[in-house]
């Protein structure tokens, strides 16, 4: 099928040279893009025109554009990855756009990841809270035989329902209070799915939590938006497991 | 003469890594505290090494360029990770695994690795399942298994089509709770841009902080690179964006040998090339070939309508499909390894039955699988990949079989290195991707997962040590010496000499020239003639790149395109040292197809007279003609034959 090329876009980006300069929108033609042009394609076009003509390309976080690396991160039309549900930016297509339509791309908007420049945003905060606990307290070496661990194929779904999650901030960024209650319960919810781990349970919890409130991520008011933005789909009921987790663990201390 | 020390310790095949083990020095835990070590990035091998020496209890720091560990490229990989478990009871072994890798990497890779990987591989596994990896799982609680390309056992372990995903998620938790301990500090969106010698020794680093583009040093008493594959030198490739070649390129100018550049895998089953504006590939699962059945029209005419798109894929009678793979190896059908299957593919659309608008396409049909199985069954298996398929294309494969092509994968050239994963400079290591060793001249399925965390877990945690254990005297390495000055000025001088040529071509329009070259004569299908073609373009090209590239912005800010330019001017000196390398093997080996060496049926020749060799190149200097080493490769344990899989 051949695909259908559009004559003319406008591109309405935001621009940001550094993290303490005041950031303002810029609107740019492209012409001739095909329809089977990924979006982040489509930005390859107007960046080489942008050099062409003297100018300052627009940078942009992407790396392996085919939705898993994660790190792909722009609001467009006022969507976090785009219109469609269930996809990252890099897996926009532009068919998706019509001829002559007007694109507003920004930043993910969240005080825990500030603009580094245009459309970059730092989100080693997601690190950080990994860092805290999200993880098996177990060193390489020694481990028993993989099947003297026994998991449900139920349960192993579910944790793999939460272990899908790719760490993009699409939740942060779409949550009215920039919460990263998502982002926390996958994991979370993951290793409550599973025996490995169990005996930290309450610890990782807790702290997982803590770290994510000390770095400025607002507060969970279940309205749902994180799902409906996630590109993974991963589901609010992962919340539900973690607040359980979280309470479990308060009340034992 | 070669000078060549592979370091492969003497003994029977099975019991070389376990001797050798026994033989090698280890460091006590009180010394280990004063030894710093670099690892640079953080994939697979590199964060499994990062987290295993943190734990060991070594200094470690971590570089890598994406704004976290957790988004490298093996993230990316979909099907899964072999080990030899033998839990489906189908006749595996070590021995079974090692044979299929050294067959299907065509007898061109190193005996004594090999077996290491595959004697190593049932403890991955086990390691991952620990970590809170959720593989696919059987109704009984046990591990899941299935099988993949070049294979008749099912030893493939997998979490859904993100098994790089989740293995990668593992090994950075693993490194997270070692930078949350402090044994790891993490430098992410940091660029390695050159390696630092003193005395011989690698002995540190010079990066890039690529958000202010501050060049900062790194001293240690050990250097370790796991930076991937080269593969973007052919600019379309299902690698990352990023994925670059400059951290090997950088230590093969200081005298690390590279070992087989030619050799870059060609995957079967990538979603074709369509129009003019595509910046990368996208793989498609090579599981799937499981459950799909690839063909071609069997007529002409009937290919014809297809590019022209007056009929569709369902139009066509089962009686008028050619499933070539079944026809032409009927005992491994669709399961062939990749080598085979992607020169089948081009075979057939160079004879004029590719299937898509550029006649560069071949059908993997599920109709199949879906009757036999419902189309329950297929989604449950491969739903996430059919998502993508159809978010790329706009065809639903569920209803339309999928259009695939081949495309350029993974490197299994690389740094050269010995039996201790160490390069030819002392103190400097390459794991995974960036080595060259365990896979020979093709890659099966499912084995570069396992060579990364093979590398990283349990492989070189312990030779580092026994390198290290000579160098517990040697205090903290100072980074205000000479040999350091001098690093920095080369690195801040060639990003000048980049930034300021102010031509008037971005990057890519040179990376995009590059690719052509590369893909028309060093890719699947190479001559003599065309490789030294390939030679002269690239020579032109570099020419006009370092005189005509416009590199915009600031050197002291964020900067992508300074970092891509940087790249480039490496893939260009990569690309003349494959095409160079090509040149030297006369034979066709894996997937490197060369035209004057062919079976009277039009199968690959090998011809293991002249070739059963790794190629070791040596820089000489710039614009200097590189030496080949060549290290031999004695196989003791398995008879050379002709690969069939008919």
């Amino acid at each position: 099928m051949a695909d259908k090329i559009l004559k003319k876009i406008y591109v309405k980006v935001w621009r940001q040279n550094n993290p303490s300069e005041k950031g303002r929108f810029e609107t740019y033609e492209v012409e001739n893009v095909s329809q089977g042009s990924s979006f982040l394609e489509m930005i390859d076009i107007l960046n080489d025109q942008l050099i062409r003509e003297g100018k300052d390309p627009i940078a942009f976080d992407h790396d392996c554009r085919e939705g898993i690396c994660g790190m792909c991160s722009m609001y467009i039309n006022g969507h976090a990855h785009g219109p469609d549900s269930e996809i990252t930016t890099c897996q926009l297509h532009m068919r998706r756009f019509e001829d002559g339509e007007t694109i507003t791309v920004e930043p993910w908007r969240a005080g825990a990841f500030p603009v580094i420049k245009d459309l970059i945003v730092d989100r080693t905060a997601f690190d950080k809270i990994q860092q805290a606990g999200g993880y098996v307290s177990v060193n390489t070496g020694g481990v028993p035989d993989g099947n003297t661990i026994p998991i449900s194929q139920v349960d192993a779904e579910e944790a793999i329902d939460a272990a899908a999650c790719i760490g993009c901030g699409a939740c942060v960024a779409t949550c009215k209070n920039s919460s990263a209650m998502l982002f926390v319960a996958a994991k979370v919810s993951q290793f409550a799915k599973l025996p490995q781990g169990k005996v930290e349970a309450k610890r990782r919890a807790k702290a997982m939590v803590a770290k994510m409130d000390e770095l400025g991520f607002g507060g969970c008011t279940n309205t749902g938006a994180c799902e409906l933005a996630c590109p993974k789909n991963i589901s609010i009921s992962h919340i539900a497991r973690l607040n359980r987790e979280y309470l479990k663990a308060k009340f034992s201390d | 003469m070669s000078n060549i020390d592979s370091k492969i310790p003497e003994g029977p095949l099975a019991e070389k890594w376990s001797r050798h083990k026994a033989a090698i020095r280890v460091v006590s835990p009180a010394n280990k505290r004063k030894l710093d070590i670099i690892v640079v990035g953080t994939g697979l091998a590199g964060a499994s090494a990062a987290a295993s020496l943190g734990e060991l209890g070594y200094n470690v720091k971590a570089f890598c360029y994406q704004d976290s560990p957790r988004r490298a490229h093996s993230i990316a990989a979909q099907g899964g990770i072999n080990a030899a478990k033998n839990y489906q009871n189908d006749n595996d072994s070590v021995y079974r695994l090692f044979y299929d890798t050294i067959k299907g990497g065509d007898y061109r890779a190193r005996e004594a690795n090999t077996y290491r990987l595959a004697e190593v591989s049932p403890n991955i596994i086990d390691q991952c399942v620990a970590q809170g990896v959720p593989f696919a799982r059987e109704y009984g609680g046990t591990l899941a298994n299935r099988s993949f390309g070049g294979v008749l056992v099912s030893r493939t372990f997998y979490a859904r089509g993100q098994t790089g995903q989740q293995l990668l998620l593992g090994a950075y938790s693993a490194l997270n709770r070692q930078i949350d301990a402090g044994s790891v500090e993490m430098y992410a969106r940091h660029e390695m841009l050159d390696v630092v010698l003193v005395d011989g020794k690698a002995r540190g680093i010079i990066v890039r902080d690529l958000t202010n583009g501050e060049i900062k040093r790194f001293g240690a008493h050990a250097v370790v690179m796991a930076t991937g594959g080269y593969g973007n030198v052919f600019f379309l490739s299902t690698n990352a964006m990023g994925s670059n070649g400059s951290a090997a390129w950088q230590a093969y100018k200081k005298g690390a040998y590279f070992s087989n550049p030619c050799y870059v895998q060609i995957h079967p089953t990538c979603i074709p090339v369509h129009g003019s504006q595509q910046s990368k590939l996208t793989l498609m699962s090579e599981s799937l070939r499981n459950d799909g059945r690839v063909w071609v029209p069997k007529k002409k005419e009937d290919a014809e309508r297809l590019r022209k798109g007056e009929i569709s894929a369902v139009d066509i009678k089962d009686e008028d499909r050619d499933f070539y793979l079944e026809r032409r190896y009927p005992s491994y059908g669709n399961l062939v390894p990749r080598d085979v299957a992607s020169r089948a593919a081009k075979e057939r659309c160079d004879a004029g039955f590719g299937v898509n608008a550029e006649g560069k396409a071949v059908f993997l049909d599920f109709k199949y699988a879906i009757e036999r199985l419902g189309r329950e069954t297929i989604e449950k298996r491969y739903g996430n990949l059919f998502q993508m398929y159809e978010k790329i294309t706009d065809v639903d494969p569920y209803t339309h079989p999928m259009q695939i092509y081949p495309a350029i994968h993974y490197a299994m050239g690389g740094t050269w290195v010995d039996y201790n994963l160490m390069t030819s400079i002392p103190g400097l290591y390459a794991i995974g991707e960036a080595n060259f060793s365990d896979h020979g001249a093709n890659r099966l399925g499912a084995s570069a997962l396992m060579q990364g965390l093979a590398d990283g877990y349990f492989i070189l945690p312990y030779t580092i040590g026994d390198y290290l254990a000579g160098e517990i005297m040697v205090p903290k390495i100072d980074t205000n010496t000479p040999e350091f000055d001098e690093a920095e000025k080369n690195v801040t001088g060639r990003l000048e000499k980049l930034y300021n040529i102010k031509g008037d071509q971005p990057v890519d329009y040179f990376h995009k020239k590059l690719g052509h070259i590369m893909w028309e004569y060093v890719g699947m299908s190479r001559n003599e003639e065309g490789l030294k073609k390939a030679i002269e373009e690239i020579a032109e090209l570099k020419k006009e790149f370092w005189s005509n590239v416009r590199v915009p912005g600031e050197m002291n800010n964020i900067n992508p395109e300074l970092e891509k330019a940087g790249r480039l001017a490496d893939f260009l000196d990569i690309g003349d040292l494959m095409a160079r390398d090509a040149l030297t093997r006369n034979e066709s080996c894996g997937g490197h197809f060369r035209e004057e060496s062919v079976t009277e049926d039009g199968e690959a020749k090998r011809n293991d007279e002249i070739g059963c060799y790794a190629s070791a190149w040596e820089f000489q200097g710039e614009d200097k003609e590189p030496v080949m080493h060549r290290e031999e490769l004695v196989f003791e344990n398995v008879k050379l034959t002709q690969r069939s899989y008919k």
